[in-house]
């Protein structure tokens, strides 16, 4: 099973109501493939318990990355939310756990991604 | 004028380590250290605290923080910027200016800059709508704690040309606080937005200190960072005409490259042809980074355009209490106990006559930080949460003891309990428009 984390890197980071995670592809092979699978469509589905959405997703293709802006976090966000992750911190393990389409079912459901690729 | 500049970064918040501001100020050799520690309702917090007389409402750590590294830039021309004033700007450079005599400079002065205070402004204008929710700001200004505008580079540059080696502010936004010493060094205009952009950007990478160099990104076994413990911070080297370049103190932990350079950038950005700051709004869609030789790595392609004509206001206002109580089971089972535990605190404070307007159940290995999800196997333990948001700290103060009668009360096995009250600070936006807000500059001494 191929996951975004096969293909990327990511980093999250909050702004009241609204946390924004990127994806940094390893690769310009990995970014083509997450540009095209890697839909706002699929990173709300995958976010649908910690925030109502809409996302946003800007390219940013010199960088190999895309940054997805989450709204509405559950609980008013940063500064009012009762939850233990304050600041959306953790978000970024959520994107990376994606799995992405065209995955075959003998393929682990957690696998976990190998050592970051160099050169 | 200089011909060129090294900024480094002393502090990313409030709590961060002092240890990595040390090494550069000694090791360094930089010519300023900026420390950012104001996170977005630090002012609110310490404006309560001082309202209530409990301290004096700056930076928790300031007094430590500038005791650790002032004695290191004295002799060295380095020169210290912070948003430690947090709530009382002229109180923490009262306290900074004892200090930097007490660490032996020759002229013990601080500059403060004053007026992102718009408290009195922000309850008096009315018409002002939060940016967050739309709604009129007039529902929280009742319990309003604090208003403070995010004031820009050009106040900062105002403070430095004092000449004093330390300058104290409350609010300022955090690239603004490397932007003005680049303004004050190198003579730039305030609308030169070519290097506005260029050093927006160096700023906005370096506000966070060690999430540049290697923190917050390390992931073991798959993208690791070398001596994370011994964590370097990042410094940028910074000619007059806005190309710069950033790198870490020689021998220290961390990693800094084009991949920690790209995570940064686009840390806490929303679109990044967009990024408003008070100074410029920076483009970052053509940034390239280049890694030029061991951590090191050169930056360029940012642009700006012109600065919008308001500035941006934190609101922060008491939101009421949030109580919570904790408890463990472990083994077989762990979960439905930890289930059954649950109901049973909710229905208990039901019979007792306590409601809350928002309650949380977390099972912490389970779903606590990304919600419920299918396929996950249950832990071999499980830390249960409930936290519920109320209007009175009584009702707060139910949910933790709740919590803690479960050790003679509830299901089997039950360990480890915790409770805790916290009071609410909540915060939204607003838009000032600029020529509200008056900023001035004070030097003090011991």
């Amino acid at each position: 099973m191929t996951r975004v984390g096969d293909l990327a890197h990511a980093r999250a980071g909050d702004k009241g109501r609204t946390v924004n995670v990127s994806a940094v592809a390893w690769n310009a092979a990995g970014y083509a493939r997450l540009e095209r699978e890697l839909t706002e469509a699929r990173v709300a589905a995958a976010f649908t318990a910690v925030a109502d959405g809409p996302v946003r997703r800007y390219a940013l293709p010199r960088l190999l990355a895309l940054n997805f802006v989450i709204d509405n976090l559950r609980g008013g966000g940063v500064t009012r939310t009762l939850a233990q992750d304050l600041h959306g911190k953790s978000l970024s393990s959520l994107l990376l756990a994606i799995p992405l389409p065209g995955n075959r079912e003998e393929d682990g459901a957690f696998s976990r991604p190998g050592p970051e690729p160099r050169g | 004028m200089k011909k060129s500049l090294r900024i480094g970064s002393g502090a990313g918040f409030a709590g961060d380590r002092w240890e990595p501001a040390v090494e550069l100020a000694e090791r360094g050799e930089v010519d300023y250290l900026a420390f950012e520690c104001l996170a977005e309702r630090t002012i609110a917090r310490e404006t309560l605290a001082m309202r209530r007389g409990k301290h004096d409402g700056i930076s928790p750590r300031l007094e430590e923080r500038l005791r650790a590294v002032l004695p290191a830039c004295v002799g060295r021309g380095v020169r210290v910027v912070s948003n430690m004033g947090a709530a009382n700007p002229l109180a923490a450079g009262r306290r900074a200016a004892a200090l930097a005599a007490e660490a032996g400079f020759a002229d013990p002065r601080c500059a403060v800059l004053l007026g992102d205070d718009v408290s009195d402004l922000v309850a008096t204008r009315g018409g002002l709508r939060s940016l967050e929710t739309g709604e009129p700001l007039e529902a929280v200004l009742p319990r309003m704690a604090a208003a403070n505008a995010y004031l820009g580079a050009d106040a900062v540059r105002d403070a430095l040309a004092t000449g004093a080696p330390v300058t104290m502010t409350g609010r300022v936004a955090d690239p603004s606080l490397f932007v003005g010493p680049m303004l004050h060094e190198f003579g730039w205009s305030y609308d030169d937005y070519g290097r506005l952009g260029q050093a927006t950007a160096a700023g906005h990478l370096l506000e966070c200190a060690g999430q540049l160099t290697g923190g917050y990104f390390a992931d073991a076994g798959a993208k690791d960072v070398p001596g994370l413990a011994r964590l370097g911070f990042p410094y940028a080297d910074i000619d007059a005409d806005g190309s710069f370049a950033v790198g870490k103190t020689a021998g220290s932990g961390g990693r800094i490259d084009a991949r920690t350079c790209t995570e940064q950038l686009l840390y806490e950005m929303h679109d990044p042809a967009a990024y408003v700051t008070p100074d410029c709004v920076l483009d970052a869609t053509a940034v390239a980074f280049e890694e030029t030789g061991p951590d090191r790595v050169r930056v360029s392609g940012a642009r700006a355009r012109p600065r919008t004509d308001s500035y941006k206001v934190s609101v922060g206002y008491f939101d009421g209490y949030a109580g919570e109580g904790q408890i463990s089971y472990g083994g077989p089972g762990a979960v439905a106990r930890a289930r059954l535990a649950a109901e049973v605190v909710a229905e208990r404070l039901r019979l007792r006559g306590f409601s809350y307007d928002e309650w949380r159940v977390d099972l912490i290995g389970l779903d606590s930080l990304h919600g419920p999800g299918e396929g996950r196997p249950d832990p071999w333990e499980t830390r249960l949460r409930l936290c519920g948001r109320c209007g009175d700290r009584r009702t707060a103060e139910a949910v933790g003891w709740e919590v803690e009668t479960l050790l003679t009360n509830g299901p089997q096995g039950g360990a480890g309990d915790s409770k805790s009250v916290r009071e609410i600070l909540a915060v939204q936006s607003v838009l000032l428009p600029r020529a509200l807000v008056k900023t001035r500059v004070e030097a003090v001494s011991p």
